[in-house]
């Protein structure tokens, strides 16, 4: 196991200096003078020569990313052009409406998922079990930012339930307008992010569970007289939590694209609302530092879930791969 | 005995080529031309003239749902095209080359998943501007690592069979063994996980020209047309229906195509499919 965690270490090491690599990388393939571009062609000498020093263009690439790299080290993720602060308070600021939106999109999708895969697997071959599958079927072919506009057309202006988008009191850090109306706005897009998540999982649960079901010891429970609900929700449940935990970990990366989008649709000011609006700015340098970030934490929450699956059940871990000739 | 084809296998089949048909017949016929502007026809609501009503620029939806498909699937179909072109000789490469090729092959993997497929084509649309090829490199970057790693751990399996072992004793090399034993066994996995993928690129593809970031206007996009409806939802909401409609019709014939598949070249998964 130790050796397992130092070989997932240096793998996490490793992916997270080459994600550094390819986001530096790829804002070099600007085509011209990055400075030009970002502060288009009617602007002063001075000011461009201005950004280009901030930028380090007059530098060697190398000495460049290295002085990002140290920056992002230390938490320094270089000064928006367009806000004219630094980025890391604009992402700090902007995490306080994504990450309660993944959180609740992500409870959301947990609990329904649950409760649907385990009716599935109970009811297999039954009504229920086609609902279920129809819902998840439904539900995986439907995207994100569609069912947000659908929500906005049904709760917003058809039934007045839920404001249309836009984040209550959003004057500066923290939520402005109180706890309630916040919760109110973060609704509707999380349910938005949560279906599509909650179709998966739900047929991951269901999978899982019926997996679980075929084995040994529940046989044993059912024949020791254990009722088909206390089989349910105390063997088969707990066992098939593994699997449902290591998708929904990497639904994580679905989560992040999602949220990109459905924040835009609801005009949220969340982070990936301002990626959007920072590439419309031509602000690289937010468009830099968000990119990095959201990779960084996509591959952290992978390596915990690999981590934490290993935990749960040593075996895949442990067991050797590679061809055998 | 020859196997019954699942029910989602033809109801995803049957869906495809309704979309495919679609986009085909937009190539030679649509109601109107899907980029004339009729300023005085706007925001009609479906007639006999326009089945599907016209959008703010009084263009015909349904055409412009057609040309859309013929954009979607043109861009899901590079994507996963090229997807397949990187990912399978990687996959087999790794499989082939045992613990050192294994090695590249996830770290790829892993830098590559770092990046879900939006992010990456928003980072290439803020360093060389907005478009479909964008869209598509990145959708393929992503497609190509899942398939190197779906189609590396079927080789893998392959590979530990016997008469892999028996061709390889007889004198057989690995890249003529790979070509001609783990290759054809392996194709069936490939193909499933290709049409999910299909499926996945068509989502992100509509997701991007949602933002304004994939296929440019006056090119249809569905993704483009659900943005545009958006702004009219209150005169218009029917606007918002049509296109969404279209996007999860193809998903769903693609994904019900790719679990249908799966379940008919592997029973043991039958009803109990996973994406």
């Amino acid at each position: 196991m130790l050796a397992f965690l130092l070989r997932r270490l240096v793998s996490l090491i490793v992916t997270v200096w080459l994600a550094s690599i390819v986001v530096f990388a790829v804002l070099q393939l600007v085509p011209g003078d990055p400075a030009l571009l970002m502060l288009g062609v009617n602007a002063q000498p001075d000011t461009l020569a201005a950004l280009r020093s901030q930028m380090g263009l007059d530098q060697p690439i190398l000495t460049r990313y290295l002085h990002w790299v140290g920056g992002l080290a230390h938490g320094d993720l270089g000064v928006s052009l367009t806000y004219a602060r630094p980025v890391a308070e604009l992402v700090a600021e902007r995490l306080a409406v994504t990450l309660p939106l993944a959180l609740l999109s992500l409870i959301i999708s947990t609990v329904l998922a649950l409760p649907l895969g385990l009716l599935a697997a109970a009811r297999r071959g039954r009504g229920g079990d086609w609902a279920v599958l129809g819902f998840a079927q439904l539900g995986v072919s439907m995207p994100s930012f569609w069912i947000a506009i659908l929500l906005i057309l049904l709760f917003s202006l058809t039934l007045h339930w839920f404001p249309a988008g836009g984040f209550p009191g959003w004057t500066g850090p923290g939520w402005g307008g109180g706890i309630g109306p916040a919760l109110h706005a973060l609704l509707l897009p999380a349910l938005a992010l949560a279906i599509p998540e909650a179709a998966i999982l739900a047929r991951v649960t269901r999978t899982a569970v019926l997996d679980t079901l075929a084995e040994d010891h529940i046989r044993t429970a059912r024949a020791k007289g254990v009722g088909r609900v206390a089989v349910l929700l105390r063997h088969a449940l707990p066992n098939a939590l593994i699997p449902v935990a290591t998708v929904l970990g990497l639904q994580i990366s679905f989560l992040v694209a999602g949220a990109v989008v459905v924040e835009n649709v609801f005009t949220l000011p969340g982070l990936g609302r301002l990626l959007y609006q920072a590439i419309g700015q031509r602000d690289l340098i937010v468009v830099q530092g968000v990119v990095v970030l959201l990779a960084l934490f996509v591959v952290l929450v992978n390596a915990v879930v690999d981590v934490a699956c290993a935990l749960a059940d040593p075996r895949p871990a442990n067991s050797g791969q590679g061809r055998v000739s | 005995m020859r196997r019954k084809l699942p029910l989602s296998l033809h109801l995803g089949a049957a869906l495809t080529l309704l979309m495919v048909a679609m986009a085909l017949l937009s190539l030679l016929w649509t109601p109107y031309p899907a980029e004339q502007v009729r300023v005085v026809a706007r925001l009609k609501p479906p007639s006999a003239a326009h089945w599907l009503g016209t959008d703010h620029f009084g263009r015909d939806v349904l055409s412009m749902i057609m040309v859309g498909a013929r954009n979607s699937l043109a861009v899901g179909a590079a994507a996963v095209g090229l997807g397949l072109l990187g990912g399978v000789p990687l996959g087999l490469l790794a499989a082939a080359l045992g613990r050192w090729g294994d090695e590249v092959v996830a770290r790829l993997g892993d830098l590559v998943f770092a990046f879900p497929a939006v992010l990456t084509a928003i980072l290439l649309t803020a360093a060389l501007g907005a478009g479909a090829i964008n869209v598509v490199v990145a959708l393929a970057l992503f497609n190509a690592a899942v398939l190197a790693r779906v189609t590396r751990g079927a080789a893998l399996a392959v590979w530990r069979r016997p008469f892999v072992g028996a061709a390889l004793a007889l004198g057989r090399g690995p890249l003529s063994a790979t070509l001609v034993h783990v290759l054809p066994n392996i194709a069936g996995i490939v193909v499933v996980q290709a049409t999910i993928l299909f499926a996945v690129a068509i989502v992100n593809e509509a997701a991007l020209s949602y933002l304004g970031l994939g296929i440019q206007p006056p090119n249809p996009s569905w993704g483009k047309m659900l943005g545009d409806a958006q702004t009219f939802l209150f005169t218009a909401p029917l606007q918002a229906v049509f296109p969404g409609v279209a996007i999860a019709l193809t998903v769903m014939g693609l994904t019900m195509l790719g679990d249908g598949l799966r379940d008919w070249l592997d029973p043991r998964h039958r009803t109990s499919g996973v994406m």
